[in-house]
């Protein structure tokens, strides 16, 4: 292993996103705030309670999802997509390192930075509603797997893309519907049997399900499947990953 | 001395059916400086993005300090430094930190005293902390090549290194690379400017259509296929060639106002003391002479032309 490439890769990503601090970690963090003041303070205070928790609670964990899915997926994706763009990527390709390590540097970075803004987010929203953290552990474990299987599914559509448009075509158009879909601001029980149904195909529904599990100890589906699902997402893109390096796709002439 | 590049019927046929590369053999001496000369599309760049690892070969081996690229490519690129052709820069990033990136990228562990050499060797100290943005062309040219240093490579590609560079800049970047030589890395240069082969390399390959044409020391080179010319210009025109003059090797021009006489590698030897006897005893005067030596341009130029 070239621990110094990895080393390299992550803190130059790093410093990426110390340098768009304002892009990166201020504008999320507004649009949250933006979400629970209508969301949690505005019109919250007229919605009931959802299964005993107060709305402004209860959609906090699918806030911080909503980001930590977009974020990883963007910057997943730019950290390749870019050296791709302008060219660079011809000093990845021609140094000693493998793909793996590649891999490890730009997801290792694309997922850290998705769980500190993940978890200023909590933070942000410690302010505005009473927050409770049943299972502290558990909820790292979900966000942490949750932010590196995002940043590996953004980093391949770094690959595979081949303009800007195709780049955001997944964080702006796919990500979004399925968030707000997934149950992040209603617990599905509310919905009619069919859509229930329809519901259980949508991956987010069991990433937030658990993560609010973590937090309340209430959920949509049992947490243990919302884990095998997200294990499930990541062997996906491990194999993705896996198919790309062996046969160059997009990287290698 | 063994050979530090060791390229073996080398092929490179992309998924459209196009050839780059057509079975080449070159065995690059350590410490020399060879350069590649050919036309666009010739094969240059592709030859050196499989010796980097940019690139797969189709068929074919490269080996590197005794490893083969592909295999042992952690061996291999920690050998070499590669310039590219196209100014590719992250432009947001500092020059200090894009060449210390490239050294951690290569698996070395930090080292500001040599970056420090390495950018005052190219006369970027004092630009150490500027973005790449702010930097002129012949300036991230320079860059890159600290970039390709900076893990302190054996073998050092640079992929026309002086393209767009104005002519006190690319004297300057000969003279950094004659230092680089003198410090034992092997430099394989690839070029357009025969000039600049001319003026640096010890040995010069030629590639056309895939394929290495030929590779020669530039001295053998220049003496085998090299010719000169002895051009005399005449006080008054001539119609025809005196027949006394025609067993020399002289060459009347179409206006006769001047005659040319050929000598070296196949034209046969000078003569010119026999030429200037006979054209006094003619009694024809001369108005001015000039000699004029085959440059490698013209030798390319020929090489090139007769495959076409």
């Amino acid at each position: 292993m070239n621990w110094e490439a990895i080393k390299s890769i992550y803190l130059f990503e790093m410093a990426r996103m110390k340098r768009t601090l304002l892009q990166s970690v201020i504008s999320p963090v507004i649009t949250t705030s933006l979400y629970f003041i209508v969301f949690g303070t505005a019109i919250g205070t007229r919605i009931q309670e959802v299964n005993g928790v107060s709305y402004g609670a209860f959609i906090t964990p699918g806030l911080i999802m909503l980001t930590l899915l977009g974020q990883c997926i963007s910057n997943g994706a730019i950290g390749i997509y870019f050296p791709k763009f302008t060219g660079t990527i011809y000093e990845i390709l021609s140094a000693p390192v493998s793909m793996t390590e590649v891999v490890i540097g730009y997801v290792g970075a694309a997922a850290s930075k998705g769980i500190i803004i993940g978890l200023i987010i909590l933070a942000t929203a410690s302010f505005f509603v009473d927050l409770s953290i049943q299972h502290p552990v558990m909820m790292l474990v979900f966000m942490v797997l949750t932010a590196i299987t995002f940043s590996m599914a953004g980093f391949i559509i770094g690959i595979w893309a081949d303009n800007f448009e195709q780049l955001n075509l997944v964080p702006m158009l796919v990500v979004p519907p399925l968030t707000f879909l997934g149950g992040s601001f209603y617990s599905i029980d509310m919905l009619p049997p069919f859509w229930q149904t329809v519901s259980h195909f949508n991956p987010v529904l069991y990433l937030v399900s658990g993560f609010r599990w973590s937090f309340y100890g209430i959920a949509d589906v049992n947490p243990v499947i919302s884990l095998v699902m997200i294990a499930v997402f990541l062997t996906i893109c491990l194999s993705l990953l896996f198919w790309i390096f062996r046969t160059g796709y997009r990287l290698r002439k | 001395m063994p050979a530090i590049v060791s390229i073996r019927n080398l092929q490179k046929t992309y998924a459209n059916g196009f050839s780059a590369l057509k079975g080449v053999n070159l065995d690059i001496e350590e410490g020399e400086i060879l350069a590649l000369l050919g036309p666009n599309g010739a094969g240059k760049t592709t030859m050196i993005s499989i010796i980097c690892g940019i690139s797969m070969p189709t068929g074919g081996t490269v080996m590197v300090g005794g490893h083969d690229v592909v295999r042992d490519f952690r061996q291999t690129r920690k050998l070499i430094g590669l310039v590219p052709q196209e100014l590719t820069t992250d432009q947001f990033e500092t020059v200090w930190n894009t060449v210390s990136f490239s050294r951690g990228l290569h698996g070395e562990k930090a080292n500001p005293k040599l970056i420090e050499q390495i950018l005052k060797d190219l006369s970027l100290w004092d630009k150490r902390d500027n973005k790449l943005r702010e930097l002129s062309g012949g300036m991230k040219r320079r860059v890159l090549i600290a970039k390709a240093l900076a893990h302190e490579p054996r073998i050092l590609f640079l992929d026309e290194p002086t393209a767009g560079v104005d002519v006190e800049l690319r004297r300057g970047m000969w003279a950094a690379i004659d230092r680089l030589r003198e410090g034992g890395v092997t430099v394989i240069l690839t070029t357009h400017y025969i000039e600049e082969a001319e003026e640096m390399a010890d040995r010069i390959g030629v590639i056309s259509g895939g394929e290495l044409l030929l590779v020669e020391e530039k001295r053998a080179l220049m003496q085998k296929l090299g010719r000169k010319q002895l051009r005399l210009e005449l006080k008054s025109p001539l119609s025809a060639l005196p027949p006394s003059l025609e067993a020399l090797q002289l060459t009347l021009s179409e206006d006769g106002w001047a005659l040319t006489h050929e000598y070296g590698n196949g034209a046969g030897e000078a003569r010119i003391g026999a030429v200037l006897a006979a054209m006094e005893s003619e009694g024809l005067t001369i108005s001015d002479i000039s000699t004029h030596q085959s440059s490698l341009e013209d030798i390319f130029v020929s090489l090139v032309g007769d495959r076409a």
